[in-house]
C-alpha cells in the first residue's frame, strides 16, 4: 500500500475494485482498523479513526465478509443481534430490531430461531448484512460479501443491496475483484493496481467511457461499449405506437411487422405480413427504468428487430423500432 | 460354558455378600474413593489445562511448547511415575497418588483446548472483531463455545484415563476399587477380582455417560449440528 488516497462520498456506494493484490481488503480494513495503517490518516466523518478504540470504532462500523462469518452456536437473531447487545441494549428491545432486520433483508422471520448452518449460503449472506446493519452505523464496510455464493445467488443478493441502500442511504465501502459487480453496484468506483496504487477514480460510465490507461482499459475488459449502455436511459427513445394490433384482428397493414397484444394490453407476439399465421418471440424493456443495453437485448431477441416497450405492469406502451434504437446510440455514443 | 458359570459364581459370591457392601472396604466406600480420588484429580487437572490451553490457543504464543510437552507427557510410564511419587513422598497422604494423576490428565485438556481454539475458522474470529467484540469477548462468547467439543473431549479422555489409574494407584495402598482386584489377587480371592473389575468397568461406562450428558447440556445445537432442518 502506497500512497492512496480517496474519499467516500456520505450516502453513497464506494466500489474498491481490482487484481488480487492489490491491496483493496487492505485498504478496507484500516478503515475498522482491523489493519493499522503504518503511514498517512484514515478520517470518519472528519475523526481519524487512529484515534478511536477499535472495539468502539467498529461497533458503529457495519462490517459484512465473505462467508458472512456467523457465529455458528448462536440463534440466527442473536447473530443479527450481535452489536446491539455489545452495545447495552436491552434484550427485547435487540430482539425486535433483529426482527425487523430479519424481514428488512428478504428471509423469512421463521428463520429466527434457526442456526446458521441450518441455512443455505445466500440465506447466511443476507443475516450478515442483516447483522452489520443491527446498530443502525451510517457506514458500512463489505468485503467481497457475494463472492463466495453462485451467480443467480449473488444477483439476486446485489439487486437486494441496491433496494435495501435506496432506503437506507448508509455510506458503503464495497470490496470486490469482479469488475462487474463494481459498475452495477458503485455510485463511485475506484480501480487499483498492485502495490495499492489507485489506477482510476470515477463513476461507472465514465469508467467504461474513458478509462485512463491501459491497465483500467484492460481490467474492465470486452464488451466496454456495451456495456455503458446500461447507463443510458430509455426516458427520452422515441416509441412509435402505430404498430400494435388487437389479438384476432387480421389488420391489413403496410408495416412489414406488427406487435399483437391481447386483452389486457400485454404483448403476444410479433406478426410477419410475410408468414401471419405463426407469432414470432419478442423482447421487452421497462420504459424508464431498464436501460439501452435492455433495450437493445429485447430487440436483438425478435426476428422483428424491434423491442417492446412495457410499463411496470407489463403493459406494451410502445414499440422502438431499428431506426429510433440506431439514433438513441448514436446520441449516446456522440453525445 | 464353566468359564461362564464361574464368572457368575464369583459375580454371586462377590455382590451377594453382605459384609462386602458395608464398612470402610465395602463397596459404597470404595466407589466413593474412587470417586473422589479421580474427581479430585481431574479437577485439578481441568483448571491447570484448560486456562493454559485457552492462552495459549488465543494468543498463538507457545504452540510449539504446548505439543512437545504433551508428547513428553504421554510417555511417561503411569505406574512408574506412581511409584517414584510414593517413594518420593511417603504414602501417608494421597498425594503422592494425586500428583501424577494429574500430570496424567493434563496433556489431553490441554492439546484439545489449545488445538480447539487454534483451529476455529479464522473468519469467524475475524468477524467477531470486526463486529467489535473485545479479545476476552471474542475468546468467551465465540471461541470457547465453538471449541467446546474438542475442549470436553479432552476432558472426556483425561478422565477415562484417570479413572483406570486411580485403579492402579490400589498398588500403593490407596483405596478405590482398585483395592478388589489387587487384595483378591494376593488373596486367591478371585470372586473379589471379579467383582472389583465389573465395577471399574461399569464406573467407566458412568464416567462416558456424565460426560455425553454434560455435552449435550452445554455445547450448542447450532455447534454440534444435532437438529435437523425442519
Amino acid at each position: 500500500m502506497d500512497d492512496l488516497s480517496f474519499e467516500a462520498p456520505t450516502g453513497e456506494i464506494t466500489v474498491l475494485v481490482g487484481p488480487s493484490g492489490c491491496g483493496k481488503t487492505t485498504s478496507l480494513r484500516m478503515i475498522n482498523r482491523m489493519i493499522d495503517a503504518s503511514e498517512g490518516r484514515i478520517l470518519l466523518d472528519g475523526v481519524p479513526v487512529q484515534g478511536i478504540d477499535p472495539p468502539t470504532l467498529r461497533r458503529g462500523i457495519g462490517y459484512v465478509i465473505q462467508q458472512a462469518g456467523l457465529f455458528p452456536h448462536r440463534k440466527i437473531v442473536d447473530n443479527i443481534a450481535t452489536v446491539p447487545y455489545l452495545l447495552g441494549w436491552d434484550r427485547k428491545k435487540a430482539r425486535a430490531r433483529a426482527m425487523e432486520l430479519l424481514e428488512r433483508v428478504g428471509l423469512d422471520p421463521a428463520l429466527a430461531g434457526r442456526y446458521p448452518f441450518q441455512l443455505s449460503g445466500g440465506q447466511q449472506q443476507r443475516v450478515g448484512v442483516a447483522r452489520a446493519l443491527a446498530a443502525d452505523p451510517p457506514v458500512l464496510l463489505m468485503d467481497e460479501p457475494f463472492s463466495a455464493v453462485d451467480p443467480i445467488v449473488r444477483t439476486s443478493l446485489q439487486d437486494e443491496l441496491l433496494r435495501l441502500q435506496s432506503e437506507l442511504n448508509k455510506t458503503i465501502v464495497f470490496v470486490t475483484h469482479d469488475i462487474d459487480e463494481a459498475i452495477k453496484l458503485g455510485d463511485r468506483v475506484a480501480v487499483l493496481r498492485v502495490g495499492g496504487r489507485l489506477a482510476q477514480l470515477a463513476d461507472p460510465k465514465t469508467l467504461l467511457a474513458e478509462p485512463a490507461d491501459d491497465f483500467v482499459r484492460e481490467f474492465l475488459g470486452h464488451d466496454r461499449g456495451i456495456r455503458r449502455l446500461q447507463f443510458v436511459s430509455t426516458e427520452g427513445l422515441r416509441l412509435r405506437t402505430d404498430l400494435t394490433v388487437p389479438e384476432g384482428s387480421d389488420g391489413g397493414s403496410p408495416e412489414p411487422w406488427l406487435l399483437v397484444v391481447d386483452g389486457d394490453g400485454r404483448p403476444v407476439g410479433w406478426r410477419s405480413a410475410v408468414r401471419p399465421g405463426e407469432l414470432e418471440p419478442y423482447g421487452t424493456f421497462v420504459r424508464g427504468r431498464d436501460s439501452m443495453r435492455a433495450a437493445l437485448d429485447a430487440a436483438l431477441l425478435s426476428p422483428s428487430g424491434c423491442s417492446v416497450a412495457v410499463d411496470e405492469q407489463g403493459k406494451v406502451v410502445g414499440v422502438a423500432t431499428r431506426d429510433a434504437l440506431d439514433r438513441a446510440l448514436s446520441e449516446a455514443v456522440h453525445g | 460354558m464353566s468359564w461362564l458359570t464361574a464368572f457368575l459364581g464369583w459375580l454371586g459370591e462377590f455382590f451377594g455378600d453382605g459384609a462386602n457392601w458395608t464398612g470402610s472396604d465395602g463397596i459404597p466406600a470404595r466407589l466413593l474413593e474412587h470417586l473422589e480420588f479421580s474427581a479430585l484429580a481431574l479437577a485439578l487437572a481441568v483448571l491447570v489445562a484448560v486456562p493454559l490451553g485457552l492462552a495459549i490457543g488465543h494468543t498463538g504464543r507457545g504452540g510449539v511448547l504446548v505439543v512437545v510437552a504433551a508428547n513428553l507427557a504421554r510417555a511417561l510410564p503411569t505406574l512408574g511415575l506412581l511409584v517414584m511419587f510414593v517413594l518420593l513422598l511417603g504414602a501417608s497422604s494421597i498425594w503422592p497418588v494425586i500428583i501424577p494423576l494429574v500430570l496424567l490428565a493434563v496433556p489431553p485438556i490441554l492439546v484439545n483446548t489449545y488445538e480447539g481454539i487454534k483451529g476455529v475458522d479464522p473468519e469467524l474470529r475475524d468477524a467477531a472483531y470486526g463486529m467489535g467484540l473485545r479479545g476476552g469477548q471474542v475468546l468467551g462468547r465465540v471461541l470457547v463455545p465453538v471449541a467446546l467439543p474438542l475442549i470436553l473431549l479432552g476432558c472426556r479422555l483425561s478422565a477415562i484415563q484417570v479413572v483406570a489409574t486411580t485403579t492402579v494407584a490400589a498398588y500403593t495402598g490407596l483405596g478405590g476399587l482398585g483395592r478388589y482386584v489387587i487384595d483378591g489377587f494376593a488373596t486367591k480371592d478371585y470372586a473379589s477380582v471379579v467383582g472389583g473389575s465389573v465395577l471399574i468397568v461399569l464406573f467407566a461406562l458412568f464416567v462416558q455417560v456424565v460426560f455425553a450428558l454434560v455435552q449435550r447440556l452445554t455445547v450448542s445445537p447450532g455447534v454440534s449440528r444435532r437438529l435437523t432442518i425442519r
